[in-house]
């Protein structure tokens, strides 16, 4: 038996930055600035905004979740088959602000994500297979 | 570990091979039986992929009767596709530019 909870998996990035959590969230939350650390992007911080963070490698499909401002702020991420969920928290410090990112993602077992996952998958497969006929 | 990726790639770089274990990643659990009516191989054809897929650890069996069941590990294919040590390096180097955007803020 495996255990679903066990499969959900999550990246966290988190880091003190000697920053109010104004300056922080304008970061966060404005494109222009946006652009500078991360990548291009129609961002809004509207409750379902639909954007995308756009890179020359390709682009993420975003919905934004929630927004609490200089608190908060979580969007879906979804790109190369995986789907995904970002949540941005911001806790004051007494030097600044302790910044929080965790990406959590599918489950195998599901369904919906799985066949995002398959068509990198197959793309990836493919190439493997042109690889490995190369070596023989 | 470099073994069991060699055999995960191997098992999988094989087209029949990978429609099927492609079949019961959609479809669930099977018997050979119903994976070789739509698969245009022989039944013992099937069944030596399936064992090659077995050796992988990309399939388990169950044994049912007379009857073998087929059903597909998901979590075999994790190693392969750890997206999670992947965007762990994406956000540390994001989060340094955040962090030099910054300073940048600063001035």
């Amino acid at each position: 038996m495996t255990n679903a909870a066990a499969e959900t998996r999550s990246v966290v990035v988190e880091r003190e930055m000697p920053y109010s959590l104004e300056k922080i969230w304008r970061a966060l939350t404005q494109p222009h600035l946006i652009e500078e650390w991360l990548m291009k992007s129609d961002f809004e911080p509207v409750v379902d905004h639909r954007f995308s963070f756009r890179a020359d490698w390709g682009a993420v499909e975003c919905q934004v979740l929630a927004v609490e401002p200089n608190k908060t702020l979580t969007y879906t991420w979804a790109a190369y088959g995986l789907e995904s969920v970002v949540t941005w928290t911001l806790t004051p410090t007494s030097t600044g602000t302790h910044l929080r990112m965790e990406q959590s993602g599918f489950r195998p077992d599901q369904q919906q994500a799985y066949q995002g996952a398959k068509v990198g998958w197959q793309r990836f497969l493919a190439k493997l297979e042109q690889i490995l006929a190369r070596g023989d | 570990m470099r073994n069991a990726h060699d055999l995960l790639f191997k098992a999988l770089a094989d087209p029949t091979r990978r429609a099927l274990f492609e079949r019961l990643c959609r479809e669930g659990e099977q018997t050979v039986g119903a994976l070789t009516s739509r698969s245009g191989v022989s039944q013992p054809a099937v069944s030596k992929h399936l064992m090659a897929l077995k050796q992988a650890g990309l399939v388990r069996d169950r044994h049912r009767g007379r009857k073998t069941h087929y059903s597909a590990k998901l979590d075999a294919l994790a190693p392969l596709i750890d997206w999670a040590s992947r965007m762990a390096g994406f956000w540390q180097s994001r989060f340094d530019d955040l962090e030099d955007l910054l300073k940048r803020m600063d001035q």
